[in-house]
C-alpha cells in the first residue's frame, strides 16, 4: 500500500480487511455452532450409531477399511436377502463410506488412533459445518457476503437438517446436503464468472454427489430447469453456456462411473430433462451465433431455416425419448420418484414404500416443526430475490419453489427444502437488517454525511469477480429502498406501516428502524431457542436406546435392542439366519452378525412378501416357509409391556398387505373385524392365530395377570395358547425384543394317544398316566 | 455310617472315571466296540431261556448288563451321560421300571440316540405299550387278544388255538434282514400292533398273513376284530431322525431259545424246515438295530473349480467347479466303501439349480462336475439320500455365487 493519499479509500480499504476478518471469525463460530449442536445425542445419550440405514452404512465402511476399495466394489455380501445375496459394491451409494473410510485413513495417517465408530458417528457433524459454509458461498453469490453470513448461520441450526445429521446418524443425507449445496454453489459461481475451472468444479461437485445419494436427480433436473428459465426470459448468455454444458457432459461420465447409477445415468427418465435442454442450448447457441454474423435481413432467412430443421430435429428427438420412455416397464420412472410427480402413486400400487413413514407426506406442523420462523421469512426472501432478478437470484426462486413441492410429497425431501429456506430466510433477514441499519446509522449522522458512502455493511464484495457483482450491487442498491418497504411489508406489520410514506428516500424513522431491529433480533432468538430445544430433545435420541423419565424424575434407559443382539452374536451359530421384519435387518447384520432374510434396502419384494406371509400365517405355515429359508430364529419386537409404539403389531397390517400382494391367500379383511384393526377378544381368529400375534404375546398374560397391551390400550384376546413349532429364547428385560427358535421336527412320530378305556384296568397305572401328561413330547 | 457311604461315592466316581472313555454318545464311528447294552428282564430265568440270543449278542463284543426290571439300581443316565448304548427291554408285564427309569427316561435315551429293542407280550402292560406308541407303534387296545391265524399257523404236535403262527412275509430289504435270504419262516406267539400308515419313520418288517386278525384266543369271537390281515405288523422298527433304531416286536418269545431250535411247518405248506427262521431273522435284526449294518457317513464333502484344488470362498458364474464327497458304510469292524448308483447332488438355492446323479469310483468317492448356473445368490450343495434301511444322508455346504465385476474384467 503506497502513501496515504486518499484518505477515505485507505479507511474503505481498513474496513473492507476488518469485515472479511470478521466474516472469517464468524464463518468459524459458525462451523463451530454447526458441529456442536449435533452433539447433544452423544452427550445426552452415547457415541452410537443411531437408527437403521446408519448402521449399514456403519458396516459397510468397516468393510471398506478392513478389506479395502477393490474388494469394496466387488462385495458380495451374503448375510443379507439370504438366499438371494445382495451386491453391495453395486448397489450402494458410495459417498458416504468413502468419505468416512477417507477421513478415517488420514487421522490415522496423523496418528490419531479413533476407531472406525468413532469416525462415523462425527462424520455428520463434520459435515454439516461444511454445509453451513456452503451456503455462505452460495447465497454470498446470489445476494452478497451479509446474506451469506446469515444463511450461514440458520443452516447451521435448521432443525430439520439437524434431525438427520446428529451425531450418530451416518446416512447419506449427511454429505449429501452438503454435495448438494456445494454443487449448486459452484454452479451460480460459473454462471456469475463464466470460468471454465468452476465448471469443472462443478461437475466434479456433482460426481460426488451422484456417489453420495439418491437425490441428485434433483440436481439433474433442477439446473435445466434453470438453464431453461434463463433461455426462455431472454438471459441466455455465454455464461450460461459454459455453467450448463460441461456439467451435463462431464456430470454424465462421472455420474456413469459410479456403479449404482451406471447406465441409469443415460437410459431412465429422470436424467431426460437434463439432455433435452442440452440440446435446447446448443440451439439456442447456434442461433445468438448466427444472428450476431448475419444481417438482421439475412437472419430472418436463417430463422426460418433453423426453426424448420430445428423442427424436424426436435420431433425425432421427441420420438426417441417417447419410444425410449415407453419401453422401459415403469415407463422409465422409478417408483420413489413416480411418487413424487403423483403423490398417491406409491400408496395406490407400491405398499413397500408407503409402509416407509419418512414417504408419508408431511402434515403443516411438521413445516413448523422443521423450519420454524423460516416458514415466514422464506416469502420476504423470495421477494428480495426478484429486488435485482440476476441469473443467480432466479435459480434461489425457483430452488425454494421446487423444494417446497417436493417436500410436500415426501416428509423426507424437507431436508431438501431446508437449505433453500435458509438461503431466502438468509437474504430477507440480510436486507431487512441492511435496510434498517443503513437508516438508524443515516439518521443518526444526520444529513451531513453524503449518503452514498454507504458502500459498506451489507454489499461486502471480493474483488475479484468485479465486473458482474458491480453491476449487481448498483441495482441493489437503485431498488433497495422498494424492496425494504415489500420486506416490511412481510415481516414485521409496525415497521411497514410507518414505511409507506417513503417513496424515494433510503431512510426509514429511526424508532421504527430500532423497533424492527429488535423484533428482528427477537425472532431470531425464537428461532435460536427452538432450534437448540429440537436437537436437544426432539432430534437427538438414536432410537436403538430409548430412555423415558418417570414421574419422579428419574431416567429409564430401555437397551432391549443391543441387549437382543448382543444376545444373538453369543448365542448363535455364526451361520444362522434369523428371520424378522424388514426395519431390523440392517441392524441384526450389523450388531449380531447374522444373516438375515429380508433388511431395509427394500429391493426384493417377492422376498419381503415371504416374510410378510410368514408373519400373518399360522404357525405351521410359517414354520415350512422359514423352514423353506433355512431360518433358524425369528426375531420380533413387541412394544405391549412398555408401551413402546412401533413394534411389529403396529406394523402387521403392513406385513399382510406387502404378502397379500404377492400370495393372494393372505387377504387383508381376514385381519380386520368390520374394518377395524384390533388385537383384543374381538379379533378375527385369522389374526389371533396368526404367528406374528402369537409371538408378540406369548405368555404376555403372565406379566400382569390379564394381558394388557400398552400400545394397543386394550387385553389382548387370546391369553393362554402354546407353541408347537416355535419355542422361546430369548426375551429382552423389557420384552422389546422376543426371539424365538424353530423347533426341529420331532425325532419320533406318536402313534394315537392312548384312551382312558384301557386305564381303566388299573388304577396305579393311571395315576402315572395322570403325571406322564407332563412330558415334554405333548 | 459314614465310612461306607463315602466308600460307595468313591466307587460311583471311580466307575464314572473308568466308564468315561466308554460312555458313547449314541452310535459313535469313532468307538464303536465295547458298546454296553442294558437288559431289563421280567424275571431272571429269561437269561437262560434267550440265552442263545444274548450269546449272539456278546459274540458280536457287546457287553450285556441283565436287570430285573424293578431292580431299584436301574440307572441310564449318571450326570447328564447315558452309562449304556442300548437298551433291551424284555419285560412285557412291567408296570414300572426300579430305579430312577421310567417312560421319560426311556424316550429320552432313544432321543439322544440310542437303540431299543422292545418286546411286548400278550400280557404287555400300559408301560410298555405306551413306549411303543411314543414311537409310533400301536398294540392291539384289547389287553387280552392275540394274533390267531387259522390259514398260516404252525404245524404242532397238539392242534391248539392257532395262535403260534408262522409268518414268511419280510419286509424287502437286504439291508435291515441282510443278504442272506431267510428260507423258513418265523414263529411268532404274542399280540399284534398297528402302524400309521402317514408315519414315514416306522417300518413293518414281519407282518402277519392276510387271514390272520386279533382276538381273544380263548372267548369267542363276539364284535368283528379290530386289527385284521396284513394291516397287522408282528415286528416294526422304527428310525428316528436322529438315526436312533428301535425294534418292537409283539412277542418276546420270539428271541427265545425255544423257538430259535424249534422246526417248522407252515400249515398247508409241504415245506418243513429243521429249524425256524426266528434265528437268523433275530440276529441280522439285532445287527441292523445296533447299526452294524444300514449305517452310512459322508465325508470330505469337497468343491472346487475345474483345474484347481482349493475350495474357493465365491464363484463366478458360468466356472466350471467339481464336486465329490465320500460315503462309506459301518460294517461292524471297520467303515467300507458305500457302492451305489443313485447318490445325486442338488445346487440348491431356494429350488435345485443343478441335480445330478454323482458318479463312483466304487470305493467310496462320488464326484460330479457341472457348469455354475448364470444366477447370482448364496448356494447349497445338497444331498438328501434317503434309502430304505440306511441312515439318512443331509448335508449341505454354503457358497456364494457372484457375478464378474468391476476391476474383476479376467475372471
Amino acid at each position: 500500500m503506497a502513501a496515504p493519499e486518499n484518505p477515505q479509500q485507505q479507511a474503505a480499504t481498513i474496513r473492507h480487511a476488518f469485515g472479511n476478518v470478521l466474516s472469517f471469525l464468524i464463518l468459524l463460530l459458525i462451523g463451530v455452532l454447526a458441529f456442536s449442536i449435533r452433539l447433544f445425542s452423544v452427550i445426552k445419550y452415547e457415541s452410537v450409531i443411531h437408527e437403521f440405514d446408519p448402521y449399514f452404512n456403519y458396516r459397510v465402511t468397516q468393510f471398506l477399511i478392513k478389506s479395502g476399495v477393490y474388494d469394496f466394489w466387488n462385495w458380495f455380501d451374503d448375510r443379507t436377502w439370504y438366499p438371494l445375496g445382495r451386491v453391495i459394491g453395486g448397489t450402494v451409494y458410495p459417498g458416504l463410506t468413502l468419505t468416512a473410510g477417507t477421513l478415517w485413513r488420514i487421522f490415522n495417517a496423523l496418528n490419531i488412533p479413533l476407531t472406525v465408530e468413532t469416525v462415523c458417528v462425527f462424520t455428520a457433524p463434520i459435515f454439516s459445518a461444511f454445509a453451513a459454509w456452503a451456503t455462505y458461498l452460495l447465497t454470498k453469490e446470489v445476494k452478497g457476503v451479509g446474506a451469506g453470513l446469515t444463511a450461514a448461520a440458520l443452516l447451521a441450526m435448521v432443525p430439520s437438517y439437524i434431525s438427520r445429521s446428529v451425531a450418530g446418524s451416518y446416512d447419506n443425507e449427511a454429505v449429501a446436503i452438503f454435495a448438494l449445496i456445494i454443487t449448486f454453489y459452484l454452479y451460480i459461481k460459473t454462471l456469475n464468472t463464466g470460468s471454465l475451472f468452476y465448471a469443472t468444479l462443478n461437475a466434479i461437485a456433482y460426481f460426488y454427489m451422484v456417489c453420495s445419494w439418491g437425490g441428485y436427480t434433483f440436481i439433474i433436473n433442477l439446473i435445466p430447469m434453470h438453464v431453461l428459465l434463463c433461455i426462455v426470459t431472454g438471459r441466455y448468455s455465454s455464461r450460461l453456456y459454459i455453467a450448463y454444458a460441461p456439467l451435463v457432459v462431464l456430470g454424465t461420465l462421472l455420474a456413469a462411473l459410479v456403479p449404482v447409477v451406471g447406465f441409469n445415468a443415460v437410459m431412465t427418465s429422470e436424467h431426460f430433462a437434463s439432455f433435452l435442454v442440452f440440446i435446447i442450448i446448443h440451439v439456442v447457441a447456434l442461433v445468438y451465433y448466427i444472428k450476431g454474423i448475419l444481417t438482421p435481413k439475412m437472419f430472418r432467412v436463417a430463422v426460418t431455416l433453423v426453426v424448420s430443421v430445428g423442427l424436424i430435429v426436435g420431433f425425432a428427438v421427441l420420438a426417441v425419448l417417447i419410444a425410449l420412455v415407453a419401453s422401459s416397464p415403469t415407463k422409465g420412472w422409478s417408483g420413489r420418484s413416480l411418487s413424487l410427480l403423483d403423490p398417491t402413486y406409491a400408496s395406490k400400487y407400491i405398499p413397500i414404500i408407503a409402509s416407509v413413514s419418512e414417504h408419508q407426506p408431511p402434515t403443516w406442523p411438521s413445516y413448523f416443526m422443521d423450519l420454524n420462523v423460516l416458514a415466514f421469512l422464506v416469502p420476504a426472501g423470495i421477494i428480495a430475490c426478484f429486488m435485482p432478478l440476476s441469473d443467480a437470484s432466479s435459480f434461489a426462486v425457483l430452488y425454494i419453489v421446487t423444494s417446497v413441492y417436493f417436500s410436500g410429497v415426501m416428509v423426507r425431501l424437507m431436508l431438501v427444502l431446508a437449505p433453500a429456506a435458509c438461503i431466502m430466510s438468509g437474504i430477507a433477514l440480510s436486507e431487512a437488517f441492511d435496510v434498517l441499519t443503513r437508516s438508524i446509522k443515516l439518521q443518526l449522522l444526520a444529513a451531513t454525511e453524503n449518503p452514498q458512502i454507504n458502500a459498506g455493511d451489507a454489499t461486502k464484495v471480493t474483488p475479484n469477480d468485479a465486473v458482474k457483482t458491480e453491476k449487481s450491487e448498483d441495482s441493489v442498491k437503485e431498488r433497495s429502498s422498494r424492496k425494504s418497504k415489500k420486506k416490511e411489508k412481510e415481516n414485521v406489520e409496525k415497521a411497514s406501516s410507518v414505511s409507506r410514506k417513503e417513496k424515494r428516500l433510503l431512510v426509514l424513522p429511526l424508532e421504527a428502524s430500532m423497533i424492527a431491529v429488535f423484533l428482528l433480533v427477537l425472532l431470531g432468538a425464537f428461532y435460536v431457542v427452538h432450534c437448540v430445544w429440537a436437537a436437544a430433545e426432539a432430534y437427538s435420541a438414536p432410537s436403538i436406546v430409548l430412555t423415558t423419565r418417570s414421574n419422579d424424575g428419574g431416567l429409564h434407559v430401555f437397551d432391549d435392542f443391543r441387549e437382543a443382539y448382543a444376545w444373538l452374536s453369543h448365542n448363535t451359530e455364526v451361520d444362522d439366519k434369523v428371520a424378522s421384519w424388514w426395519d431390523y435387518g440392517y441392524q441384526t447384520t450389523a450388531m449380531a452378525n447374522r444373516t438375515v432374510i429380508v433388511d431395509n434396502n427394500t429391493w426384493n419384494n417377492t422376498h419381503i412378501a415371504t416374510v410378510g406371509t410368514a408373519m400373518s400365517s399360522p404357525e405351521k405355515a410359517a414354520w415350512e416357509i422359514f423352514n423353506s429359508l433355512d431360518v433358524k430364529y425369528v426375531l420380533v419386537v413387541f412394544g405391549g409391556l412398555v408401551g413402546y409404539p412401533s413394534d411389529d403389531i403396529n406394523k402387521f397390517l403392513w406385513m399382510v398387505r406387502i404378502g397379500g400382494g404377492v400370495f393372494p391367500h393372505i387377504k387383508e379383511p381376514d385381519y380386520l373385524r368390520d374394518g377395524q384393526y384390533r388385537i383384543d377378544a374381538q379379533a378375527t381368529p385369522t389374526m389371533l392365530n396368526s404367528l406374528m400375534y402369537k409371538l408378540s404375546y406369548y405368555r404376555f398374560v403372565e406379566t400382569d395377570g390379564r394381558g394388557f397391551d400398552r400400545v394397543r390400550h386394550t387385553e389382548i384376546g387370546k391369553k393362554h395358547f402354546k407353541l408347537t413349532h416355535f419355542e422361546e429364547v430369548f426375551t429382552t428385560h423389557h420384552w422389546m425384543v422376543r426371539l424365538y427358535k424353530l423347533k426341529s421336527p420331532k425325532n419320533r412320530i406318536r402313534g394315537k394317544t392312548k384312551k382312558s378305556k384301557s386305564k381303566a384296568t388299573t388304577t396305579t397305572s393311571s395315576k402315572r398316566i395322570g403325571a406322564r401328561k407332563k412330558n415334554p413330547w405333548h | 455310617m459314614a465310612a461306607p457311604k463315602s466308600v460307595a461315592v468313591f466307587f460311583a466316581v471311580l466307575n464314572l472315571i473308568s466308564l468315561l472313555p466308554f460312555i458313547a454318545f449314541s452310535f459313535s464311528p469313532d468307538q464303536p466296540t465295547d458298546r454296553k447294552i442294558l437288559v431289563l428282564l421280567d424275571d431272571l430265568s429269561l437269561k437262560s431261556s434267550h440265552s442263545i440270543f444274548f450269546n449272539t449278542l456278546q459274540s458280536r463284543g457287546f457287553d450285556l448288563d441283565f436287570k430285573l426290571a424293578d431292580d431299584p439300581s436301574i440307572a441310564v443316565k449318571r450326570y447328564g451321560q447315558y452309562l449304556y448304548d442300548g437298551l433291551v427291554l424284555f419285560s412285557p408285564s412291567a408296570d414300572r421300571f426300579g430305579g430312577s427309569l421310567n417312560i421319560e427316561g426311556v424316550l429320552d435315551f432313544v432321543d439322544s440316540g440310542h437303540d431299543l429293542i422292545l418286546a411286548g407280550d400278550s400280557n404287555a402292560s400300559d408301560l410298555i405299550r405306551n413306549i411303543a406308541a411314543e414311537c409310533g407303534v400301536e398294540f392291539d387296545e384289547d389287553t387280552s387278544a392275540m394274533v390267531i391265524d387259522h390259514a398260516g399257523y404252525a404245524v404242532s404236535e397238539t392242534e391248539g388255538d392257532h395262535t403260534l403262527i408262522a409268518s414268511d412275509e419280510f419286509i424287502q430289504s437286504d439291508v435291515i434282514l441282510g443278504s442272506k435270504k431267510l428260507e423258513a419262516p418265523v414263529l411268532f406267539k404274542g399280540i399284534g400292533h398297528s402302524l400309521n400308515p402317514e408315519n414315514s419313520l416306522v417300518l413293518k418288517v414281519l407282518s402277519a398273513s392276510s387271514s390272520a386278525y386279533s382276538a381273544n384266543p380263548t372267548s369267542k369271537l363276539s364284535n368283528p376284530p379290530s386289527l385284521t390281515g396284513t394291516s397287522i405288523s408282528l415286528v416294526s422298527v422304527v428310525q428316528a431322525r436322529n438315526n436312533a433304531r428301535i425294534m418292537i416286536s409283539g412277542s418276546l418269545g420270539l428271541f427265545s431259545n425255544r423257538l430259535f431250535r424249534s422246526g417248522v411247518q407252515k400249515i398247508g405248506s409241504l415245506n418243513k424246515y429243521e429249524k425256524s427262521g426266528n434265528e437268523q431273522f433275530v440276529t441280522e435284526l439285532s445287527k441292523w438295530i445296533f447299526h452294524e449294518r444300514g449305517h452310512l457317513k459322508a465325508v470330505h464333502l469337497k468343491h472346487n473349480k475345474i483345474g484347481e484344488t482349493e475350495e474357493p470362498s465365491i464363484y463366478r458364474i458360468n466356472d466350471d467347479l467339481e464336486f465329490s464327497v465320500e460315503i462309506f458304510e459301518w460294517s461292524g469292524t471297520s467303515w467300507v466303501p458305500y457302492v451305489a448308483n443313485d447318490v445325486q447332488v442338488q445346487f440348491y438355492m431356494m429350488s435345485p439349480y443343478v441335480l445330478k446323479t454323482l458318479s463312483t469310483n466304487q470305493k467310496g468317492l462320488y464326484h460330479t462336475s457341472f457348469k455354475v448356473p448364470d444366477v447370482y445368490g448364496v448356494f447349497q450343495f445338497k444331498i438328501e439320500y434317503q434309502r430304505l434301511g440306511y441312515t439318512t444322508l443331509s448335508l449341505s455346504k454354503q457358497v456364494n455365487i457372484h457375478s464378474c465385476v468391476s476391476f474383476h474384467k479376467f475372471c
